[in-house]
């Protein structure tokens, strides 16, 4: 069957094509049950997907409840995102023997077998696509990520439903990917799924299967799909917001959050664009062998932003602003687009429960007379 | 977006300590030479990831004259234990360096006037490589002026070849330091003090001023140059903050919305006006 | 003769070239000239400030002294300067000490002659703070960059 860029196919289940996929040679990750939440593993089968689990979100909340046993993809975004492949929290960078007239220096690269992410959300590419820009940023490449991304191909599955964290529809990424991914899943209301063929390596995999030539009505369908999980959505980010906290840095509602604040980073280990890193040497006990591994690291931390005398960044106040300002108006400066994607996880995982938008909204509301 | 391993812009390349000298109690200067691959070009106010091995990797600014080809000259003040080791390696040691990175100094594009070099403590070393085009193109300015502060007499960097600058005719060096014992002849006072008056005596509008130092002091700096009537695009300071990675990947060095290794580290005053007077940004 | 010439060392000088000819002949009557070889004491700490010193030639140290240390010397100042502000304030007492560091030629305004004459004629006493004061607030903010010891080498 000649499959092409751009055509819907009908599916009754996403077993066929995680075994295309795999008989194809990609290893296929995807999401799994794994401490009371949903994670991001490698899957063998359409059986390790964690089918008929949906998820309660919330400030500060998140919980894994029965669902409907024959829904596939009912739950939304968990506490992983797909940079923990892309961009391992740990990765070694390079190494140095000792020599006699000095060391020697050795390139690392960790294999990477060509790799399928099967079940990326609308909210999870469009990070996928911030995290690119970063690491190619015109002058310098990152070559471990650039290479893995090459060899990646995306499987979307399109939300059926959002969390009440989720607010990816005011920050036009989501709840419908419109691209980005080589193919993509929508779970129809009826049963079975929407298959839309997004690239020419979509193809070449759909090209193995048994696929029913979607109707004009199903792709409605599909669609319509989208348009009830957007508007599920309450949660919404002020359109002025890149603007509104570049001219509030001494906003009072910053001392509010940072009473709240723990300071625990765990917004930006969630976060799925979040890129900030650390490189440590790394040495065995004769000395004679060093290694560089670069770490995730975060705004948040002391440490951070120390230089020689002490950190510039030295209270919650500022570390949280810093974040915040940097997620959603300077990343316009450095990267041309916002560093928020709206999937919710900050507001989820933080354990006090900050919600990102309603802090946005409080300083939007209310914001600071400015200097003419 | 294909990237091979000898481009890795994390991979170091090594280098030959060819000579070593200290400068101050916890000041050394080392001239480096590659081991691999063509010298390095760069330009004045760029800076160097510098390895040594076993210990890690830090910024540190080429402090050389960028006109004399296959000499790398950096000046490092042992403040960690990255920069303690690097301070201390010896003649014909070996370590990694990685660069040049960063945003220079412009100098060469503000010939035909009056160039006022500011530097404080350690900042007299990035600003160097600039100094260094000055006086090598002398007759293209319309005026040179040094004016260098420290803590002590005994912090004063390049001390000889300041005095040496100082014999020169065509160039204005006004040294000084933050407390000196009896026995000290020079001027004692902060940096702002000399350059209140070097700049009396001239029209700001025709200054182009490079200032290099603590944060505090070139922010002083930069009050007296706009007292003076020098026009904030005339201004370029060198900003200093946490880098891991030198490539704008690792985020420790975000400003505002640049990174100060890539956007950096020199910035014309103007643009980061806006942030530099406010607390921890 | 020699007081009309003091008159327009006053008048060349920062501090003094706005105020008029009449203002200038008046204060000439406080001034006159003063010669301090190397090394010498121009003033001690504790000493009445009798004396604000207007510096011609020359490079003067201002010191402060501590009994178990070389007195430090905390600020250097040279032709165009002004030395002393203690005549200005009760209890009129010098805070630091001053020592000529080699040969310094200067004009000297006797502070009582100085302070009468401000009490008699307050205009010309808001006029001498007007012109003391921007000096003694660039001072201050030097002052405070010292204090702030911004080339500190504090180990990370």
């Amino acid at each position: 069957m000649p499959d092409a860029k751009g055509a819907s196919f009908l599916l009754d289940s996403p077993g066929p094509l995680v075994d295309a996929l795999r008989r194809q040679g990609w290893r296929v990750i995807g999401p799994k049950l794994g401490q009371g939440a949903i994670v991001y593993e490698e899957i063998e089968s359409a059986a390790d997907l964690p089918r008929g689990l949906t998820d309660e979100q919330e400030g500060g909340h998140y919980r894994l409840r029965e669902g409907d046993p024959d829904r596939w993809f009912d739950y939304v975004v968990g506490p992983q995102n797909w940079k923990k492949w892309l961009f391992p929290a740990r990765q070694k960078l390079w190494s140095a023997e000792r020599s006699k007239d000095g060391f020697s220096v050795e390139s690392h690269e960790d294999e990477w077998p060509k790799t399928a992410i099967f079940g990326a959300r609308a909210c999870e590419i469009a990070a996928i696509e911030v995290q690119d820009r970063v690491f190619d940023n015109g002058d310098f490449a990152d070559s471990g990520y650039t290479k893995r991304r090459a060899g990646m191909l995306i499987v979307a599955v399109q939300c059926a439903r959002s969390a009440a964290t989720c607010f990816c529809a005011s920050m036009n990424t989501g709840p419908r990917a419109e691209a980005g991914f080589d193919v993509a899943l929508t779970e129809l209301e009826t049963g079975g799924f929407l298959v839309e063929c997004g690239s020419d390596a979509g193809a070449a995999v759909l090209d193995g299967l048994e696929l029913a030539d979607a109707s004009a009505a199903q792709q409605q369908a599909g669609e319509a799909v989208s348009h009830k999980a957007a508007a599920e959505q309450t949660r919404t980010m002020p359109a002025n917001v890149e603007s509104v906290l570049r001219d509030n840095l001494d906003h009072p509602r910053w001392e509010e959050v940072a009473e709240r604040c723990l300071s625990c980073a765990n917004c930006t280990l969630a976060c799925p664009t979040c890129f900030c890193s650390d490189v440590e040497e790394v040495n065995d006990l004769s000395g004679d062998h060093a290694e560089r591994w670069r770490v995730w690291d975060s705004c948040f931390s002391l440490d951070f932003s120390y230089i020689h005398g002490g950190a510039v960044r030295r209270s919650t106040l500022s570390r949280y602003r810093q974040w915040m300002t940097h997620k959603l108006s300077s990343w316009h400066d450095q990267f041309g687009t916002s560093g928020c994607v709206g999937c919710g996880r900050c507001i989820a995982w933080c354990p006090v429960g900050i919600d990102i938008t309603e802090e946005a909204g409080a300083i939007a509301a209310e914001p600071l007379a400015q200097e003419v | 977006m294909s990237v091979s391993a000898a481009t890795d812009p994390m991979l170091p390349r090594r280098y030959r300590v060819r000579k070593t000298w200290k400068e101050l109690a916890d000041v050394s200067t080392m001239e480096l030479e590659a081991l691999e691959g063509q010298s390095m070009a760069f330009q004045p106010g760029q800076f160097n990831m510098l390895y040594a091995f076993g210990v890690g990797e830090v910024a540190i600014s080429i402090s050389g004259d960028p006109a004399e080809e296959g000499k790398l000259v950096h000046t490092i003040r042992d403040v960690g234990a990255v920069s303690g080791a690097l301070a201390s390696v010896s003649d014909g040691d070996m370590i990694g360096v990685r660069g040049p990175f960063g945003s220079a100094w412009p100098v060469a594009e503000q010939t035909g006037r009056h160039i006022v070099f500011v530097a404080g403590g350690l900042g007299l070393a990035p600003l160097r490589p600039a100094i260094y085009h000055v006086l090598n193109n002398r007759d293209q300015y319309a005026g040179l002026t040094v004016v260098y502060g420290s803590r002590s007499p005994h912090d004063l960097l390049y001390a000889e070849e300041v005095r040496g600058w100082k014999s020169r005719f065509d160039t204005e060096i006004e040294v000084t330091v933050d407390h000196a014992e009896p026995g000290w002849t020079g001027q004692v006072g902060v940096v702002t003090v000399p350059l209140d008056r070097a700049l009396a005596g001239n029209n700001g509008a025709e200054v182009s001023a490079f200032v290099c130092g603590p944060e505090i002091m070139m922010r002083f700096s930069v009050m007296s140059l706009k007292a003076a009537g020098v026009s904030e695009d005339k201004i370029w300071i060198s900003m200093e903050r946490n880098m891991k990675c030198a490539i704008g990947f690792c985020g420790h060095c975000q400003f505002g919305g640049d990174f100060i290794c890539r956007d950096g580290p020199v910035f014309r005053h103007d643009h980061v006006a806006k942030l530099i007077n406010r607390k921890e940004v | 003769m020699e007081i009309h010439s003091v008159g327009e060392i006053l008048a060349a000088h920062p501090v003094f070239r706005d105020f008029d000819e009449d203002t200038l002949d008046l204060l000439a009557g406080c001034a006159r000239n003063e010669h301090f070889h190397a090394d010498q004491t121009i003033y001690s700490e504790g000493d009445e400030a009798s004396k604000v010193f207007l510096i011609r030639e020359g490079d003067v140290a201002v010191e402060i002294s501590a009994p178990n240390h070389n007195p430090l010397v905390v600020e250097t100042l040279r032709a165009g300067d002004v030395l002393g502000w203690s005549w200005m304030v009760p209890p009129y007492q010098h805070m630091s000490g001053a020592r000529a560091l080699n040969d310094v030629r200067a004009i000297s305004l006797d502070a009582v002659c100085m302070r009468d004459k401000n009490e008699d004629n307050p205009e010309l006493g808001y006029q001498m703070f007007k012109h003391f004061v921007p000096h003694m607030a660039t001072r201050f903010r030097a002052l405070r960059l010292q204090l702030l010891d911004v080339y500190g080498t504090r180990r990370g």
